[in-house]
Order: structure tokens, then C-alpha cells, then sequence
């Protein structure tokens, strides 16, 4: 016999969480005397519940496992919406169990009382309000299935306090299967369309992959690399995709979209076949006018989700399925296919894409007088860390030079908030995941303005003694809105600037006992940064001062086809 | 294009409020819904009517299937429906106006449910066009009161939303 809160915590533990982050608060509080009581379900204490989201979505990004969040009723639900709210956009598998105020008291406005299903509506999967305390082992399993199964997502588990009674106990059992019967997620492709778009395929002539988060989070990686090496065709990630095909292979051409290279976007432009897995022909991919989105291009569209299929750009060959059988059983058919590929078209398309290539889009132009490029900074990060790190990012132009300049090889190792695009996700993404992996190098790449929105992690992470590296693009200032204001403003900078109030972060960095970095000279990034990640047991807050007049490019001209972009402040295509 | 999409949905709290906020959420339009339990306790059928081109309707119909508690939905204007709509209108009924009212009320086979000695309650059941039929005729008449339910579907012919 167990009470609901005890039922709760079992439940998680039956279903294989070990970790949860969280914050505790009134309505919330026989759950975390539930915690306090077993051993088997760690609870991490975070210092504001967004991070507790973040974090937990860090987890789930880097582990594929779902990420669990604890939070109180009221201000501790509505702190806690803008992480679900990221981890929606993005498509993480999270479960958040929110208190709530007893039964009786729901809709009375009582203390720290809040509709949490009514406020996570539009940014979560699904949601459950618990009337019993009889229901939470099925509501739990319901939760969990939901989360990760199909196009994954965050759910809401409200629970009242009044259901959470130690005084009251139930018989427990953990249902071993769970059904829903309005909820059938497809399980596989359908053969007839894989057939039609792999004969499609094989007669292209300039074809380019273009793949999306969908084949990290469905761990479509290896048959993606397996079958675009087997065609021998150009691949292109989106922001949420990089690492699923490797960085620094030959066929690899980089991001692509709004701050992609030229030749991953002028491939897109030109190409007559598209093959698109788990990518969702986002805005920031096809720029603002669809109409102009690859024009001589059969686009072949592989999703999970059929909403996300023919919702901006109208797939020719639309695939219903889960990336890796899909991209398995393409491979099959490409393997068994006697259709003979055009090589001569194919080698003509890749010596256009090394004409291409060789405008070096992303060269970097040093500073004068030793200043630091940010560029330079990613790169030093990449040297200090051989390429292996998990990097987390917050949001702003550091996002995109850490994008492009550190080259993933490997998919669930680029964390970042690509499609709600929070800033402050970083810190508390690298703690999720160095939580989950204590000895891996972990690394946030982040700016001023980023870090800024959830310093306050600096303590959690001295309380769990992680040792995640910082690496501060500081520019003092608001880089990307800048960027923005410099292209599109006449330069005014209106409420992007504030260097006479920044922080010493070194100084704060050792305040919350952890080491500080101060790097401000080109001669000195490599061997400081390779230093600060010589001290292997503590967080190093590494605050490098750089280039604060530089901007991100490639830049897509708005309202351009993909082939028009700004190369740098005075070049154009 | 007016389009009526009749969804069959777990009967639990929180389900319409999905539904509903799908269409706000996403800019869709909503012109009429109506909402009750099937001859299925656990069941719901909500039919709703709404605007869009193609494209609109089919994300609408994609979307809605997303929802966890939609078990099925189908686009009755797919194919040939029947669609009824059901109307209570208070008109004004005196004197030359009277006998007239409860002439155009007979011509649309509409039943007078309560009278008083100034006006009438009329009861008139139809297809959205025939009760806009209706209120057009009665142009002439003081209109004191409209009631309408919102449009219910079925398929023609042997097709069933059931699970």
C-alpha cells in the first residue's frame, strides 16, 4: 500500500527514470517527502524551474531518454512553461509533473493556484490532470509512452495536492503495457512510396540530402550516413540535424538556410531531387517566400509527423514513418535497385558544388590588432576538445558560429534550442547533460546576453560538482539583434547594447566557487583555452572579449531565393 | 470552401478544450461546433463547421488527428452528407403580422413551439442555407431572439465514424 506520493516516485522508477530535476514549493511537498524517502530516483535541485526543463531537455537530448521535471503549483508551473515550451518546438520527450492546489480548492484562486493544463495547452504533447490517486500508475505510463513514442513531446502531469495525502494509502502495480486507442503513432514507412521515391533517387542527376532533427531524435544516423555514402550524394543538415551525418566528411556540406554555407545552399537551389528526412522545411530553412523554395526540385519528404508534410512546401513523394526503418529499408531497396545512377550527371553536380566550395564561405577574416574573431573561438574550442565534446549553445550569433564552425561528427552532441530559440537554454542543457554523462566534456557555448538569463545555475552546478566548461562569446552587446539593427535598422541600436553594466564574470564565476578564464588576445586563445580545459574537476567560466562589430554570415536576403545570400558586409551572390 | 469535419473524441475532460484551441492557436476558423456524447459513454462527437482552401483543410484535419484524445475524424463534405441544423427564433406576432409569421413558419415546415399573445416561438430544423432562409424571410418581422445548435453530419450510405 502506497500513498500517491510514494506512487508517484515508484512509478518513475518502475519506469526507469533515475534522475529528475526540479524545485519543491507547498502543493508540491508530500511528492518531495516521497523523494526524500527511497533511494532508487535522484532529484537534482535546480535554482529556478525553467532550468529544471532545460536541464531535463538536455538530458533528453544527449541520452534519447526521456527528461523528468518536478515543479510546484502556481509560479513554480508557469516558471517552468517556457522549457516545455522549447522542448515542444524542438520535439523532446519530457515529462513534467506539476502540483497543483487540492481538489476542493481548484477554481477558487487560491494560493499559488494556477491552470497549468490550460496555460501548457499549445506547447505540450498532451496533458493529465489526476482526479484519483488510484490512476497515477496508469497516468504515469500513459505520460511516459505518450513523450517518447511517435513525434516526440512534452506531457503535463497536473497533480493536486490533496491526491499526494501520506495519510492516505492504495494497492500499487506498475502496468506492465499501456494502449490508448485514439493515439497510434506509425511504426513504419509505407513500402509502395519508399519504392516510388527510391526510384525517384537513383535517376537524379543533382540531388541533395537534406535532413533534420528528426533523424537525431529518431536515431536515424547511422542509416542516414550509410545511404547517403551508398548513393554517393551531397548531404545537408538543419540546425537541429548537425551530427547526423559526420561534419568532416567529404560528402557533408554544411548547414544549410538562413546562416548556412553557400554551397549547401546554392545545392538546395539547383537541385532537381530533394530527399528531406525528419527536417520540417522550417522558415529559417526556406527563407520567407515558399514560392521560390527550390524551384526545379521533386521533393521526396520522410516525417514521423504528417502534419509536418506539405504544411509550407508540397511534398511530390510524402513518407508517414519513423526515420530509421525508413531510412533502412530505403537503403534495401537502393542495394537491390537495378536502376543505373547517371554517373556522368553526378560527377558534373559535384564538380559544380567544389566550384562551389571553393568560394570558402566560411573563411575567417583575422582582426586587426590581435582582436578575437569569434569565429576563432569555436575553432580554438574544437582544437581544445579534438571535436568530442557535447556542446550546448544558448540563442544569438554565438548559436550560429558554433554551428558552423564546430564540426559535429557525431549526432546527440550539439544541443541546442533551434526552434523556439530560448536564450538561457544553454547552462542548464550542459548540466542535463553532464548529469547524465559525468565523464564526457561538456561545453556551453554562449554570449553576455544569453548566460545572463539563467546565471543563477552557477549554484546548481557547484552543488552537483559539474565540471562544464562556459565559453562566453562576450561582445557586449546583443549580437544578433544587433546584426540585425546594423543590416536592417540604419544601425540604430535600439536596446541591443549595454557594456557599462556587465559583470565581471571572471569575479562572479569564483563568487559561486567556481575558476574563471579572462582570454583577450588572439596570441593567448589556444593555450587558454586549452588550459581551462586541463582543469578537469571544476566549471570554468571562460569570458573570451571578442569582435564586437562582427557579424554572422552567410546571411539569406529575406525574401530571396536560397542562392541569395550576403557573403559578408560587402559582398552578395 | 465551407467545410464540415465531425471528429469522434475520448469523452474526458480537457478534450474540447484541445480541439478548440487547436483552431485559435493555429488562425483557423471555427463558424459553428456543436458537441455531445455518442450512444458510446466514453465517446464524443464533435462536429464543427469551417473555412478553407485545401491546403488549410488539410492541415486542419492533420492537426486535429494529432491530438491524443481524437480517435477519428472525416471531412463530411468529401463526399455526399446529410447536415441538419437545428434553430429556435422569437419573432414579434401582432396583428396583420401575426397570420403572416406563421405562414412563412409552415412554408419551411417549421413548428410553433410557444406563442404569447405578441410573438412566437418557432422551431425549425434544416440545413444551415434553409435557416438562413429562413431569417431572410422573416426580413419584414421584428426577430427577437436566435438560437441556432450548429451543424450535425452523417455520411450518406453505409460509411460509419465509429471505431
Amino acid at each position: 500500500m502506497l500513498s500517491g506520493g510514494d506512487m508517484l516516485i515508484r512509478a518513475l522508477h518502475d519506469e526507469g527514470v533515475d534522475l529528475i530535476f526540479g524545485y519543491p514549493g507547498g502543493a508540491a511537498l508530500h511528492i518531495y517527502d516521497a523523494i526524500f524517502n527511497q533511494d532508487k530516483v535522484d532529484h537534482v535541485l535546480v535554482r529556478h524551474e525553467q532550468a529544471a526543463t532545460h536541464a531535463a531537455d538536455g538530458y533528453a537530448r544527449s541520452t534519447g531518454k526521456p527528461g523528468v521535471v518536478l515543479v510546484t503549483s502556481g509560479p513554480g508551473a508557469t516558471n517552468a512553461i517556457t522549457g516545455i515550451a522549447t522542448a515542444f518546438m524542438d520535439s523532446i520527450p519530457m515529462v513534467v509533473i506539476s502540483g497543483q492546489v487540492t481538489r476542493d480548492a481548484i477554481g477558487s484562486d487560491a494560493f499559488q493556484e494556477t491552470d497549468m493544463i490550460g496555460v501548457s495547452r499549445p506547447v505540450v504533447k498532451h496533458s493529465f490532470m489526476v482526479q484519483k490517486a488510484e490512476d497515477i500508475p496508469m497516468i504515469v505510463k500513459q505520460a511516459f509512452f505518450i513523450a517518447t513514442t511517435g513525434r516526440p513531446g512534452p506531457v503535463v502531469i497536473d497533480v493536486p495536492k490533496d491526491v499526494t495525502d501520506p495519510g492516505e494509502t492504495f494497492p500499487y502495480e506498475y502496468p506492465e503495457t499501456v494502449r490508448i486507442r485514439s493515439y497510434n503513432p506509425p511504426t513504419k514507412g509505407h513500402s509502395g512510396q519508399i519504392k516510388k521515391a527510391v526510384e525517384i533517387l537513383m535517376g537524379a542527376k543533382k540531388p541533395v540530402i537534406y535532413s533534420g532533427g528528426g533523424v537525431v531524435l529518431g536515431d536515424g544516423a547511422e542509416f542516414l550516413t550509410k545511404l547517403a555514402q551508398k548513393l554517393g550524394y551531397p548531404v545537408t543538415n538543419t540546425l537541429m540535424g548537425l551530427g547526423a551525418y559526420p561534419a568532416t566528411d567529404k560528402q557533408f556540406l554544411g548547414m544549410l538556410g538562413m546562416h548556412g554555407t553557400y554551397e549547401a545552399n546554392m545545392a538546395m537551389h539547383e537541385s532537381d531531387v530533394i530527399l528531406a528526412i525528419g527536417a520540417r522545411f522550417d522558415d529559417r530553412v526556406t527563407n520567407s517566400d515558399v514560392s521560390k523554395f527550390c524551384p526545379d526540385a521533386t521533393i521526396l519528404h520522410v516525417d514521423i509527423d504528417p502534419a509536418s508534410i506539405s504544411k509550407t512546401v508540397t511534398a511530390h513523394v510524402p513518407i508517414v514513418g519513423p526515420v530509421a526503418p525508413v531510412l533502412k529499408e530505403m537503403l534495401e531497396q537502393v542495394e537491390a535497385s537495378k536502376i543505373k545512377q547517371d554517373k556522368e550527371a553526378l560527377a558534373a553536380w559535384w564538380k559544380k558544388i567544389d566550384h562551389w566550395r571553393e568560394r570558402q564561405c566560411l573563411a575567417i577574416a583575422p582582426g586587426e590588432g590581435g582582436i578575437i574573431k569569434p569565429q576563432q573561438v569555436v575553432e580554438a574550442l574544437y582544437k581544445a576538445t579534438n571535436g568530442q565534446a557535447y556542446i550546448t549553445s544558448d540563442v544569438g550569433q554565438h548559436q550560429m558560429f558554433a554551428a558552423q564552425y564546430y564540426h559535429f561528427d557525431l549526432p546527440r552532441r550539439w544541443i541546442n534550442s533551434g526552434g523556439l530559440g530560448t536564450m538561457g537554454f544553454g547552462l542548464p542543457a550542459a548540466m542535463g547533460v553532464q548529469l547524465a554523462f559525468p565523464d564526457a566534456v561538456v561545453a556551453c557555448v554562449t554570449g553576455e546576453g544569453s548566460i545572463q538569463m539563467n546565471i543563477q545555475e552557477l549554484a546548481t552546478c557547484k552543488q552537483c560538482a559539474l565540471p562544464i566548461k562556459i565559453v562566453n562569446l562576450n561582445n557586449k552587446a546583443l549580437g544578433m539583434v544587433k546584426q540585425w539593427q546594423d543590416m536592417q535598422y540604419g544601425g540604430r541600436h535600439s536596446a541591443s547594447t549595454y557594456a557599462d553594466s556587465l559583470p565581471d564574470f571572471v569575479a562572479l564565476a569564483e563568487a559561486y566557487g567556481h575558476k574563471g578564464v579572462r582570454i583577450d588576445k588572439l596570441s593567448e586563445l589556444d593555450a587558454k583555452m586549452a588550459e581551462a580545459f586541463a582543469m578537469k574537476d571544476d566549471l570554468v567560466f571562460i569570458d573570451v572579449s571578442v569582435d564586437p562589430e562582427e557579424h554572422v554570415y552567410p546571411m539569406a536576403i529575406r525574401g530571396g531565393y536560397m542562392s541569395e545570400m550576403f557573403l559578408s558586409k560587402t559582398e552578395r551572390t | 470552401m465551407r467545410r464540415i469535419v465531425s471528429v469522434l473524441m475520448e469523452n474526458q475532460p480537457g478534450a474540447l478544450s484541445r480541439v478548440v484551441g487547436l483552431f485559435s492557436q493555429r488562425n483557423y476558423n471555427i463558424n459553428s461546433l456543436t458537441v455531445a456524447p455518442t450512444e458510446d459513454p466514453t465517446l464524443s462527437r464533435l462536429t464543427l463547421t469551417t473555412i478553407g482552401d485545401d491546403r488549410k483543410i488539410e492541415q486542419i484535419i492533420k492537426h486535429l488527428n494529432k491530438i491524443v484524445d481524437v480517435a477519428k475524424l472525416v471531412d463530411l463534405t468529401e463526399g455526399s452528407h446529410i447536415e441538419r441544423e437545428l434553430m429556435l427564433i422569437k419573432v414579434k406576432a401582432t396583428g396583420a403580422q401575426r397570420a403572416e409569421v406563421k405562414r412563412v413558419a409552415d412554408i419551411f415546415r417549421g413548428d410553433v413551439v410557444d406563442v404569447t399573445p405578441t410573438m412566437y416561438t418557432i422551431q425549425l430544423t434544416g440545413t444551415s442555407e434553409k435557416l438562413d432562409g429562413f431569417i431572410q424571410a422573416l426580413q419584414g418581422t421584428t426577430i427577437l431572439e436566435v438560437a441556432r445548435t450548429g451543424v450535425s453530419g452523417v455520411a450518406r450510405g453505409e460509411k460509419v465514424l465509429s471505431l
